[in-house]
Order: C-alpha cells, then sequence, then structure tokens
C-alpha cells in the first residue's frame, strides 16, 4: 500500500513505522534533543510510577503515622510527609497510576467522540458537515472547565463522571482538527486515484482516508494526555472528582490547601508532577509532530 | 496608499474596496450569534433533562434531608417540573430570553439577582489578567523572538512552561511565595487592589505563554516579509523594522486567540477565586456544582457563552473593519 501514503499528508512515518532508518535505536536516542530525550525519560519513569510504584518507593501512600505528620522535605521523606504522616513522596508515585488512567480516560472518550463527530462531517456531505460544524461552534462557547462541571452537576461528582465530563468537554477541539484533517486527505490524489479506480467507497474510506485522516491524531492524543490529567485534576481539586484520601495529584493539592501556609511542600510536589507530566506530553507531542510533517530535527 | 491598486491578495489587481460599515456583514454575525446563544441553550436545557437526579429532592435539600411524599409533590407543583416537556422548554427558553435564569434550589432566590451580586470581581479579574498577559507577552516577543539561539529559547522556554502550567497549581505557588513567605500581598482578600494582584498575575501568565507561543511564530515569520524587507531597505533601524511593522503584523491573530481564549480565562479564574478566596462567581459555581444546584450551573454556564459570543462577535467585527481584505471576501470564519 505504498501510493496510500501521500507525502503532503503523511511526511515520514513515526518511528518504528518503517522508515527510512537511518541507524538503529541507539542513532536515533541520540539524535533527539536533550529536552526530548528528558521527556522521554520522564515518561518512562511515569509508567514505571503507574505499573509498578512498588520499584520507586518502599511505602504505602495510605499508611498513616502521626508522629511524622507536616515534616518538611528531608531524607527519610524526600517531598515530606502530610497531616497524617504519610510521605508525599511514595503518594506522588502511587499517585501516577490514577492521574494517569484518568488522563488517558479521558482523552480516550474525548478522542472517540470526536472521532465520530469529525469523520461523519468530514464525509457525510455537506448537510451533515454543516450541521455539525455548527454543533462545534456552539459547544466552543462552553469553555472546557465550566462544560465539565456541568456535566459533574448533571451527573454527580466521581471518578467516572470526570473521566466522562473532561473527555465530553474537550472533544470539540478535536472534532474540529480531525473534521479539517479528513477533509484534507479527501482531497488528495490518492484518494481521487482510488475512486477512479472504481474501488466501492468504503473500501476508499477504511484503507485511504481513515489511516492518513487519524495519523496525525497521534499527536493530538500524546498533547490531549496532558491537558486532560490538568483538566481533570482541577475537578479533584475542587473537591468534585477523586475523594482526598485517595493518592490522586489533584486530590492532593486540595486536602494539602488547608496547610498550605506552613506546609508548602503539599501543594508543590504534587503540583510539579502535574506540570511535569503536562511538559513531557507536550514535548513528545511537538517532537511526533515535527516527525510527522517531515522536518528532522 | 489608498489609490494604490492591491496587488498582494488574490493575485490580479483589484481596487481597494471603499471604506464604509459593511452592514450585511454585521447584520449576518449578530443573527448568527444570536442562533449560537439559542442553540447553547437549547443544549443546556436537553442537558439538564438528562440529569439522572430528582429534582424536587434536590431543591428539598437533597436525599439527606427526607423530605416526604407531600413536600415533593407541592415542590414539583410550585416549579413546573411536572409540565410537559415542550411547555418546560418554551418557558425556558422565553424567561432566558427576558433575563430570568430561574430560581437557585440552594438560595431559593433569583439566579439573575445572584449572578449579579458576584459577577463584578470575575469581570474585572477577568479583565484585568488579559491586559496584563498582553503587558507580558509583547515585551517578551519584542526581545526575545528573532534574537539569536539563545533568547529565542529562552523566551519559547518561558512560554512554553506557562502556557502548559495549570493555573490552580500556579496559583499556589504565587500564593506561598508571595504571600506568605516575602508577604508582599494580602494571603486572601476581598476586592481592594493589592488583592487583585496575585489573582490576576495567576490567570496572566498561562495566557501569557499561550499567546506568545502564536505571536513569536508571527512574529518570525513576519520578519522575512517582503514589508520588513522593504521597510529595511528604506533604512528603518531593526528596533523600528521590529516595532512598528513586524509587532503589528504579529498582534493580529493574537487579537483572535485572546476572543478564542477568553472561555479558558474565565474556567481560570473559577480556580483563582477558590484559591485566593475570592469573592465572585468561582465559589458560587462550585458550591452550586456540588450541591446540583442546577439553576445556578446552567445561569452561569449560559452567561460564560454569552461573553464568550459577544466578545468573539467584537474581536470579528473588529476585524472586518480593519482588514478590508475581509469586506470582499464572504465571510470569513
Amino acid at each position: 500500500m505504498a501510493t496510500a501514503i501521500d507525502p503532503t499528508v503523511g511526511g515520514l512515518p513515526l518511528p518504528g513505522g518503517g522508515a527510512p532508518a537511518r541507524g538503529g535505536v541507539v542513532a536515533r536516542v541520540r539524535g533527539l534533543r536533550p529536552v526530548v530525550l528528558l521527556a522521554f525519560v520522564f515518561v518512562a519513569l511515569l509508567l514505571i510510577a503507574a505499573i509498578a510504584p512498588s520499584l520507586l518507593t518502599k511505602g504505602d501512600p495510605l499508611q498513616v503515622n502521626l508522629g511524622h505528620s507536616l515534616q518538611a522535605p528531608s531524607l527519610e521523606f524526600p517531598f515530606g510527609t502530610d497531616q497524617s504522616g504519610r510521605s508525599v513522596y511514595t503518594r506522588v508515585i502511587y499517585g501516577a497510576r490514577e492521574s494517569i488512567l484518568i488522563g488517558l480516560g479521558a482523552t480516550a472518550v474525548g478522542l472517540g467522540i470526536a472521532a465520530l463527530l469529525g469523520v461523519a462531517a468530514g464525509i457525510g456531505g455537506k448537510w451533515v458537515d454543516n450541521g455539525i460544524n455548527r454543533l462545534l461552534e456552539v459547544l466552543f462557547s462552553f469553555p472546557i472547565l465550566l462544560f465539565a462541571l456541568f456535566l459533574v452537576a448533571i451527573f454527580g461528582s466521581g471518578v467516572s463522571t470526570q473521566i466522562l465530563a473532561v473527555g465530553i468537554a474537550s472533544s470539540p477541539g478535536y472534532a474540529r482538527m480531525i473534521r479539517a484533517q479528513v477533509l484534507q486527505v479527501k482531497g488528495a490524489d490518492y484518494v481521487i486515484a482510488s475512486r477512479a479506480l472504481g474501488h466501492p467507497p468504503s473500501r476508499t474510506l477504511f484503507k485511504n482516508i481513515l489511516p492518513n485522516a487519524f495519523r496525525p491524531l497521534v499527536v493530538l492524543a500524546t498533547l490531549g494526555v496532558g491537558q486532560s490529567i490538568v483538566w481533570a485534576s482541577a475537578l479533584s481539586f475542587l473537591g468534585l472528582g477523586v475523594a482526598p484520601p485517595a493518592p490522586e495529584w489533584g486530590a492532593m493539592l486540595d486536602a494539602g490547601k488547608d496547610y498550605i501556609q506552613t506546609a508548602w511542600w503539599l501543594e508543590l510536589f504534587p503540583g510539579a508532577a502535574i506540570v511535569a507530566t503536562t511538559l513531557a506530553a507536550s514535548c513528545i507531542g511537538r517532537y511526533l509532530q515535527r516527525r510527522i510533517e517531515g522536518e528532522t530535527y | 496608499m489608498a489609490t494604490t491598486p492591491s496587488i498582494t491578495h488574490g493575485g490580479a489587481l483589484e481596487a481597494p474596496p471603499r471604506r464604509r460599515v459593511p452592514w450585511r456583514t454585521v447584520v449576518n454575525k449578530l443573527l448568527g450569534a444570536i442562533l449560537v446563544l439559542w442553540a447553547a441553550a437549547t443544549l443546556c436545557f436537553v442537558m439538564q433533562e438528562l440529569s439522572p437526579g430528582n429534582k424536587a429532592i434536590a431543591i428539598l435539600g437533597g436525599s439527606g434531608a427526607r423530605p416526604t411524599q407531600h413536600q415533593i409533590e407541592v415542590t414539583e407543583e410550585k416549579y413546573g417540573l411536572n409540565d410537559p416537556i415542550l411547555q418546560r422548554y418554551g418557558s425556558f427558553i422565553g424567561d432566558l430570553a427576558t433575563g430570568d435564569l430561574g430560581t437557585s434550589y440552594q438560595y431559593k432566590q433569583p439566579v439573575t439577582s445572584l449572578i449579579k451580586e458576584q459577577v463584578g470581581p470575575t469581570l474585572v479579574l477577568v479583565f484585568v489578567s488579559t491586559i496584563l498577559a498582553w503587558l507580558i507577552s509583547v515585551p517578551v516577543t519584542l526581545w526575545t523572538a528573532g534574537k539569536g539561539r539563545a533568547r529565542s529559547s529562552l523566551g519559547s522556554g518561558f512560554e512554553a512552561f506557562f502556557a502548559g502550567v495549570p493555573p490552580y497549581w500556579l496559583g499556589l505557588v504565587l500564593l506561598v511565595v508571595f504571600s506568605f513567605e516575602l508577604g508582599w500581598f494580602p494571603v486572601t482578600g476581598g476586592t481592594s487592589l493589592d488583592a487583585l494582584f496575585l489573582p490576576s498575575l495567576t490567570l496572566a501568565l498561562p495566557l501569557a505563554g499561550f499567546l506568545g507561543q502564536v505571536t513569536r511564530d508571527e512574529f518570525e515569520r513576519g520578519l522575512k516579509q517582503p514589508f520588513a524587507i522593504s521597510a529595511r531597505t528604506r533604512g528603518a533601524s531593526e528596533g523600528e523594522v521590529r516595532r512598528k511593522h513586524v509587532l503589528r503584523h504579529a498582534l493580529l491573530p493574537g487579537i483572535t486567540l485572546t476572543g478564542w481564549a477568553i472561555g479558558a480565562t474565565i474556567s481560570g479564574a473559577v480556580l483563582v477565586e477558590v484559591i485566593y478566596s475570592r469573592p465572585g462567581l468561582g465559589n458560587v459555581l462550585v458550591q452550586a456544582v456540588s450541591n446540583q444546584d442546577l439553576p445556578v450551573v446552567v445561569g452561569i454556564t449560559m452567561l460564560v457563552a454569552l461573553i464568550y459570543v459577544l466578545v468573539n462577535l467584537m474581536v470579528d467585527l473588529l476585524y472586518v473593519l480593519v482588514d478590508p481584505r475581509l469586506r470582499t471576501q464572504k465571510a470569513v470564519a
């Protein structure tokens, strides 16, 4: 299917996508800019924290120890302890799983809805396109956080609402991009060629249009996970998501708010985890974008 | 200048359109804005209908309050909850059009007056933050864009960092550093001027990062544009080219983006008001969401949608007035 790859849309395939490989993995890692490398290392650590947190910390995130309450960062507790004497470091590590799962879930929900709307608008003809476009325009007048809050008000707070709310609220932005992408791919030469060859529309759609239209979604998804984590944590921070004793970054910020005057570490470290995750996601997202657009950095 | 035919756009020679108000475009855009608001209201109504909770119980103080069957029936009658759906939709839209947003479930007072009491500080905060964001992002762009690798990456690093920082965390950090450690600003506060600084800085920095990223791209592209080169050949100093020609070119997309970002700025204001215990819509909204006080939530959502639509309408119209190219083309989105 070499003909299905349009250089103006696809450019260089993604890593591992059968690119004209210059050297192996080592050469490729060496070619990365330091910032991008750092982002990949951070994400690797994050994944370890999410899958096997006990590799990075020996403590228990829920272990209460009132003898150690509200201690400043030290060798024993690198990020200090909270009001119940729990190690903030351990809690941040254990929080990775919940925060990342919520972020991934919300992005999946958002992209799923967006893909349906975007593809329908892109291939459904003038009326469908117009209708969906208007709907998106209307949805854009609801900012993400307020839309998510609205959904929480309707369905009640909780983790599943949090995922759905952030996902639904962020879908209009994705949908608009997917629609533009489908329209662009639809006009590409290889699609016209496929039609001219007399292939059935479904074959053109699934073999030519969708694979090429969805390729940039990798970038969108990477950037989206970072943003979803930010908004989902915002809900937890407002006390409308994950409930405080659970080690989730936003919930930790919320719980630490009451002690902010004396215990700055309760706010600094969980927040820094959110910030680092978003920055890493956007860094990797932009790296992927450059690769897709064919610039070599 | 006005007599010179423009050849830069469209390729062919075309006479510049006369400078007059394009009423057709204005009316179309106004109608479009009203349609969007009507659709937004309809969407709010539909979402409210999807709410699984019993509204009468929510009005009576939630399931914890254990209302009797009689109380529920009286409440349903009073709030018209059992009316046919079309009738409720009609009165919802009709009330909305006259500025009546219904009665709050928890405060039992009209939502409109509740919002009126609280909207002032929020609008001040959003307005001041937007100005502050521009005051931060323009100098950063001027000092760093297209000025060599080191300065450029410093500038874009600054922008990427602040564009990615969640406002609630930035607010907490600024609060710890400037209020608790340094004691420069009041910790929490009313609506006084020095209590406004940290909250608006919290909102302005991420917005400045976001605006700066776009302005920088546009600025660096502008430095290579024919108009910049021709200004240089006319003997303008580099600083003059940057400030007078390229900056103007680079600011235009930023204005549109400010319009788009107004919603995100208001969202941020909600968080910031909660962090700094500032009076405003933020705390009211969060309270309403956790108590499932739907009329208040819908009211604030509709108000924000209204602000968003109005601001973007103004930006659009400003464009049409400023940029003659848009008058001849058919409504550029």
